[in-house]
C-alpha cells in the first residue's frame, strides 16, 4: 500500500560492494555523504494487526511531514523519503525490518513503532549500530538509564506524564481509589504513576487488582472492585484490553457507582466501542483535533492533513507521526544534513512546535516535554458530528516538573 | 520399509555421481545456505532462512520422521533464545556457553513436556501440546523479571564473537551470516546423525505402524520422549541463533502462531525430507516478504497457498521435487 | 470475604463458563461424529459474531442476528465440509486439521478485508442492558439470558440426540460409519450436517459473545486455545465432558480471579496438565480411542 516502499532497488553488485563498506562504516562514526544523496528515513509500523488503523495515520502524518519539507525543496538540497515497513507490532519482526532499513537500505534514521515492546526493540538495534532513532511509543521503561541510548529520542507521552496529568483532574483528598491494571510493563507502569499522583492528592488507594494481559472476559474481576466501593476507578490497560474491560464494567453497572478514568484514551477505540460506553470515561491523550479552537499549531496542522487527506481529520497516534518525523527533519535542518553527532545534538537542542504548542527534549534522557490533553467522552446526543468524540476537560502545558527527574531514572546529573 | 536397510533398498539408482552427492545431505545443504545471501533480496531474509529453517528441521524430527504432530514447537524456540539471552545478560556467560546451556535446559523443559503429552496420540497430542506450550508462553508473561515479559528480553548485544583466538565484529551482517551457519551446520549433522542411527530406523517405525513397532519390541513411549527431547533440542538452536542475530528476544517468539507458522513450513517445504525444512523456511518467509510489500492481506494468500498445499501437494515443494526426479527415501 | 461475594464470583464464572461450553461443544460434536479437529472453530467463531452484527444492523433487532447468524455460518461451514474436507477423509488424521489451521488464515483475513482491521460495536440489546439486582448484588442482564439460553440449547441438543430418530443415525454413525452404509444411511449426509451443526454452534458463541466483548478479526485466536483445553479436560468428543469441563473451567478462572487475579489465565492450563496426568483422555473421554 504505501507507495515509499518501492524504494530503489539495489543490484546484487552495488549490495555487495556496500556491504563491505558498511561493515567498516560500522567502527567509525558515520562521515557525511554526498550533498544530492536522498536522506533516507526508515519508519517500523504496524500495518497488520490491531493498530492498524493507528499505523495507517501514523504513515500518512508522517508522509505529510515529509512533503512539507520536499516541498520547500528538502534539507540543503536533498530529498526526503520515507520507508515505511510493516512490523506486524511484533518485537521479533520490528528489529528484522530495522535491520534490514540499516543494512540494506542504509537509512540515516529511524522513526517509529506502536507499542512498548516493539520500541525497544528497535533501540536495542539502532542502539548498537549508533543509529538515530525517534520512537513514537508510550513506555516508562525507555526512559530509564538502562535502556538508554544516545541516538534515541522519545516523541511519545509516557505513563507517567499522562497519569499524573488525569489524576490531576478527577481525584481528590479523601476519595477513594480502586485500580484494574494489566499485569506487564506497561500496566505496572501506569499504575505506579496513578499511585504517586493519588498519594500527592492525598486519596486513598481501596484496592489494586491485576489482570492477564490480553485477557478478553473482565467479568470475574467485577464483583470484588464494586465490593470495594470506590469512587473512582482507574483502569490501567490499552487497546482492546481497555475497551474491553470498560464494556464489561458498564455491563456490570460500574458507571453508576464510580467514575472511570484510564491514562490514554484512545480516539480509534472510542469510535470501535460506541459513545454509550465511553460516554463519562475521563482520559489523558497527546492530541485531539478539537484543540484547533484553542491552538493556533494544532488547527494549521488539522488543515494541511486535511488538505492532504481528502478532508480527514489527524488522530492522537497520527500526530506522533507527524511530530517525530517533523522534529528530526527540523534538527536536520539545523545540522545542515545527516551526520549523526550533528543531528544528535541539534535534536537535543531542538524548540520545536509542530502539533499543538512548544516542545523540546530533555538532555537527559531525551524525553519530550509537551503539553498533556486530558480529554472526556461525549455523549451520543452532545456529539455535533462523528468526529467531535471528547470534551477538553484540561490542557497542561509541558514542563520538566511533568518528568520523573534525571536521578530517579539513573542518568548523571 | 520400517528400516534404513529396506529403504536403501528402495532406492531408485539415480545417475552414479548425483546419487553420490545426495548422500552428502549435510555438506550439500551448508553449500546452498553458503550462497543463499546472494540469491535473496535481503541478508535478513537470508539469516531468517537459516534460524527457521533449523527450527523446522528440528520439528520435521518429529512431524515428519516419527508422524507426531505437534502445535508446541514455539515452546522450545523461544526456551532457547529466552536462555540464551538471560545467560548473556543477566549472568555473563560467554555466548558460546550461553548457547550450550541453552540448549540443555531447552531439552529439559522438552522432557517434561513431553512426558505430559507422549502419553496422549494422535490428535490429542497435538491439542495438548499446544495447550502446554501455551502454558510456557504465560509463564514468560508472567516472569517479567527473568524475561522482561511482554517487552521482551534486552540488553544482551553481542557485539563480537571470539572463538579459539578468533574475533569477529558480529554487527557485521555477512559475519553474523556466516557464524550463524556454522551453528547450522552443526545442528544438520546432529540431525543427519540422528536419522543414520539405529534409533533413526526405530522412531520411523513408529510412524509407518506403532501397533508394530511394540510387538517388535521397541519402547515405543520412550522412544517418543526421546525423540520429542532432541527436536526441541534441534529447535531451541535455532532460538539461540535468533537471539544471537537479533539481541532481542520478543514474547511473541512462545505464541502457538509461532508454532502453526513452523507447522506450516515443514509442510510448505516437505515432511520427512532433510532439507525440505529449509525449502519450506525460505519460501513462506519469500512468500510473506513479497507479497507484504504490495498488500497488507499477504496472509490471505500464505493461508490459500497452505490449503492447496495440503489438497493437492501434501509431500511438498522438496518432497515433490524428490519424488519426480525419482530419488528414494534414504538420501533426501 | 462476605459470602455474598463469593456467590457473585460463582455467578460470573458460570456465566463465563457457559461461552466456554457453547464454543467447545461444537469442537468436541464434530471430532466426536467426523472425527476431524476443526483448527477454524475461532475464526468461525469470529465470523459469527460479524454475521450476527451484520444480520442485526440490516434488520435493527438483535434477535434476528442470533437466530440467523448461527443458520448462515452452519450453511457456510457445510459449504467448507464439501468442497474441503471431504476430500481428506480417508487420508491421516492430521489432514482436516491442517487444512483448517490454513482456513483460519483465509477467513481472518477476509474478515479484515470486508470489515477492516479495526473492531466493531456490538450493542448489548435493549431488553437486556443493565443488571439485575439479585439481593446480594447486581448482575448484568445479558450474562444472566447467556446462561438460560445455553441451557436451551444444551436440553434441545440433548433430547435430539437421544430421543429422536435423527439423533440414534447420528450416534450410531460415529460408532460405526461402515455399518450405517450397508443399512442404507447415506452417511456423507450425515456428516455434512454434523459438520454444519458444530461451525453454528461456534457461530452462536460468537454472536452471544459480540455484546460483551468487542468485536474484531482476532477476536476467535483466543478463544480457539480455550476451547481446546475445555475439550481436552471433557474428553474429546464428549458432550456431557465438554459441559462439565467447560462450567469446571469458568468457575476456577473465576476463584482464582477472587485470590490471586494475575493468574486467571493459567489457571486453565495447569488444570489441563494435571487432569491429562490423571486422566489422559481426558475426565469423559474414552480410552484407547484418542489417548
Amino acid at each position: 500500500m504505501p507507495k515509499s516502499r518501492s524504494t530503489p532497488k539495489l543490484t546484487r553488485r552495488t549490495a555487495l560492494a556496500g556491504l563491505s563498506a558498511s561493515a567498516a562504516m560500522l567502527a567509525m562514526p558515520r562521515l557525511g555523504r554526498a550533498a544530492d544523496e536522498t536522506i533516507r528515513i526508515g519508519f517500523p509500523t504496524p500495518l497488520t494487526g490491531p493498530f492498524a488503523a493507528e499505523a495507517r495515520d501514523q504513515v500518512k502524518c508522517a508522509e505529510l511531514a515529509v512533503k512539507l519539507v520536499n516541498d520547500k525543496g528538502g534539507i540543503g538540497g536533498r530529498k526526503v523519503e520515507l520507508l515505511v515497513r510493516d512490523d506486524k507490532l511484533n518485537a521479533g519482526e520490528a528489529a528484522t525490518r530495522t535491520l534490514e532499513l540499516i543494512e540494506k537500505d542504509k537509512v540515516h534514521a529511524v522513526v517509529g513503532a506502536l507499542s512498548s515492546a516493539v520500541q525497544l526493540a528497535v533501540n536495542e538495534v539502532t542502539r548498537a549500530r549508533g543509529v538515530i532513532y525517534v520512537s513514537i511509543s508510550q513506555s516508562d521503561t525507555i526512559n530509564e538509564a538502562k535502556d538508554f541510548s544516545k541516538y534515541t529520542f522519545h516523541e511519545a507521552l509516557n505513563p507517567h506524564m499522562t497519569t499524573s496529568a488525569v489524576a490531576r483532574q478527577t481525584l481528590k483528598k479523601g476519595m477513594k481509589v480502586a485500580h484494574l491494571v494489566a499485569d506487564y510493563a506497561y500496566g505496572h507502569e501506569m499504575l505506579r504513576g496513578f499511585k504517586r499522583a493519588q498519594a500527592a492528592i492525598g486519596a486513598d488507594n481501596v484496592g489494586e487488582i491485576l489482570h492477564p494481559f490480553g485477557a478478553a472476559d473482565y467479568s470475574t474481576f467485577m464483583p470484588r472492585l464494586m465490593s470495594m466501593r470506590p469512587d473512582v476507578l482507574c483502569i490501567s490497560n490499552f487497546g482492546r484490553d481497555q475497551a474491553n474491560a470498560i464494556k464489561q464494567a458498564v455491563d456490570f453497572g460500574v458507571k453508576q457507582q464510580m467514575k472511570i478514568v484510564v491514562p490514554v484514551i484512545l480516539h480509534n477505540q472510542r469510535l470501535a466501542v460506541g459513545p454509550d460506553v465511553f460516554e463519562g470515561v475521563v482520559g489523558g491523550a497527546n492530541y485531539y483535533w478539537g484543540l484547533e479552537t484553542q491552538n493556533k499549531t494544532a488547527a494549521d496542522f488539522n488543515a494541511a492533513f486535511k488538505a492532504a487527506n481528502g478532508g480527514a481529520i489527524p488522530t492522537d497516534y497520527g500526530a506522533y507521526g507527524y511530530s517525530g518525523v517533523g522534529s528530526l527533519l527540523a534538527a536536520m535542518q539545523t545540522a545542515g544534513g545527516t551526520e549523526t553527532d550533528k543531528v544528535v545534538d541539534a535534536l537535543e537542542k531542538l524548540q520545536y512546535d509542530l502539533t499543538k504548542g512548544p516542545q523540546h527534549f530533555r538532555k537527559c534522557d531525551h524525553q519530550s516535554v509537551q503539553s498533556v490533553l486530558v480529554l472526556e467522552s461525549k455523549k451520543k446526543s452532545a456529539m455535533a458530528t462523528d468526529n467531535d468524540l471528547f470534551a477538553i476537560v484540561a490542557n497542561d502545558s509541558g514542563s520538566d516538573e511533568m518528568l520523573r527527574s534525571c536521578s530517579e531514572l539513573g542518568h548523571a546529573t | 520399509m520400517t528400516s534404513p536397510s529396506s529403504g536403501e533398498a528402495v532406492a531408485k539408482p539415480a545417475s552414479g555421481s548425483l546419487s553420490w552427492l545426495l548422500e552428502q545431505r549435510v555438506l550439500m545443504s551448508v553449500a546452498v545456505l553458503a550462497v543463499l545471501p546472494w540469491l535473496l533480496p535481503s541478508q535478513a531474509l537470508a539469516v531468517n532462512v537459516l534460524i527457521y529453517g533449523v527450527v523446522v528441521m528440528g520439528y520435521n524430527l518429529l512431524f515428519g520422521y516419527t508422524g507426531l504432530l505437534s502445535f508446541g514447537q514455539a515452546a522450545f524456540f523461544g526456551a532457547g533464545a529466552y536462555f540464551t539471552g538471560i545467560a548473556i545478560g543477566r549472568y555473563g556467560v560467554p555466548w558460546f556457553l550461553a548457547v550450550a546451556i541453552a540448549v540443555l535446559l531447552s531439552t529439559c523443559l522438552a522432557a517434561a513436556i513431553g512426558i505430559v503429552s507422549t502419553r496422549t496420540r494422535g490428535i490429542y497430542f497435538a491439542m495438548v501440546t499446544l495447550a502446554l506450550a501455551q502454558l510456557v508462553y504465560y509463564v514468560a508473561l508472567q516472569a517479567s523479571s527473568f524475561t522482561g515479559g511482554e517487552n521482551g528480553l534486552r540488553g544482551f548485544t553481542v557485539d563480537r564473537i571470539s572463538l579459539f583466538g578468533l574475533s569477529v565484529n558480529f554487527l557485521d551482517p555477512v559475519n553474523k551470516y556466516y557464524v550463524l551457519m556454522a551453528l547450522a551446520a552443526l545442528a544438520m549433522w546432529f540431525q543427519s546423525r540422528i536419522l543414520n542411527s539405529p534409533f533413526g530406523a526405530v522412531i520411523e517405525a513408529i510412524r509407518e505402524n506403532e501397533q508394530r513397532a511394540r510387538a517388535c519390541g521397541y519402547n515405543v513411549e520412550r522412544s517418543k520422549l526421546i525423540v520429542f527431547m532432541l527436536s526441541g533440542a534441534i529447535s531451541s538452536l535455532g532460538g539461540c541463533m535468533l537471539a544471537l542475530h537479533l539481541s532481542i528476544v520478543p514474547l511473541d517468539i512462545l505464541h502457538y502462531q509461532t508454532s502453526g507458522m513452523i507447522v506450516m513450513m515443514v509442510l510448505l517445504g516437505g515432511a520427512r525430507s532433510f532439507f525440505g525444512p529449509f525449502v519450506g523456511a525460505a519460501t513462506f518467509l519469500i512468500l510473506e516478504d513479497v507479497i507484504s510489500v504490495w498488500t497488507p492481506h499477504w496472509q490471505i494468500f500464505v493461508g490459500a497457498i497452505f490449503v492447496l498445499f495440503v489438497l493437492f501437494l501434501p509431500k511438498g515443494i522438496w518432497g515433490t521435487l524428490l519424488d519426480t526426479l525419482g530419488i528414494g527415501k534414504a538420501r533426501r | 470475604m462476605d459470602l455474598s461475594l463469593i456467590i457473585m464470583q460463582l455467578l460470573s464464572g458460570i456465566a463465563l463458563g457457559a461461552v466456554l461450553v457453547i464454543t467447545a461443544l461444537g469442537l468436541t460434536i464434530v471430532f466426536g461424529m467426523l472425527g476431524v479437529v476443526n483448527f477454524a472453530h475461532g475464526a468461525l467463531f469470529m465470523i459469527g459474531a460479524y454475521a450476527g452484527l451484520y444480520v442485526a444492523s440490516l434488520t435493527g433487532s438483535f434477535w434476528w442476528g442470533l437466530l440467523l447468524a448461527p443458520i448462515l455460518i452452519g450453511v457456510f461451514g457445510m459449504l467448507i465440509e464439501f468442497v474441503l474436507i471431504r476430500r481428506l477423509y480417508g487420508r491421516s488424521i492430521d489432514d482436516p486439521l491442517l487444512l483448517t489451521f490454513g482456513l483460519s488464515y483465509i477467513l481472518v483475513e477476509g474478515v479484515r478485508i470486508v470489515f477492516g482491521s479495526d473492531g466493531i460495536p456490538f450493542p448489548t440489546p435493549p431488553q437486556l442492558v443493565g443488571v439485575l439486582d439479585l439481593g446480594i448484588g447486581f448482575f448484568p442482564r445479558y450474562r444472566l439470558f447467556v446462561i438460560a439460553l445455553v441451557a436451551v440449547v444444551l436440553l434441545v441438543l440433548w433430547l435430539t440426540l437421544e430421543k429422536t430418530r435423527i439423533g440414534l443415525i447420528v450416534r450410531a454413525g460415529a460408532r460405526d460409519p461402515v455399518i450405517m452404509q450397508v443399512l442404507g444411511v447415506d452417511i456423507g449426509r450425515v456428516w455434512l450436517a454434523i459438520f454444519g451443526l458444530g461451525v453454528g454452534l461456534a457461530a452462536l458463541g460468537g454472536v452471544l459473545a459480540g455484546p460483551m466483548r468487542s468485536v474484531n478479526p482476532e477476536m476467535g485466536s483466543l478463544v480457539l486455545a480455550e476451547a481446546f483445553v475445555v475439550t481436552v479436560i471433557g474428553g474429546l468428543g464428549s458432550i456431557v465432558g465438554a459441559v462439565v469441563a467447560g462450567l469446571m473451567v469458568g468457575v476456577s478462572i473465576s476463584l482464582v480471579a477472587l485470590f490471586a487475579p494475575e493468574m486467571a489465565t493459567i489457571v486453565m492450563f495447569a488444570l489441563m496438565a494435571v487432569v491429562l496426568l490423571i486422566r489422559p483422555q481426558g475426565l469423559f473421554g474414552v480410552r484407547g480411542r484418542t489417548a
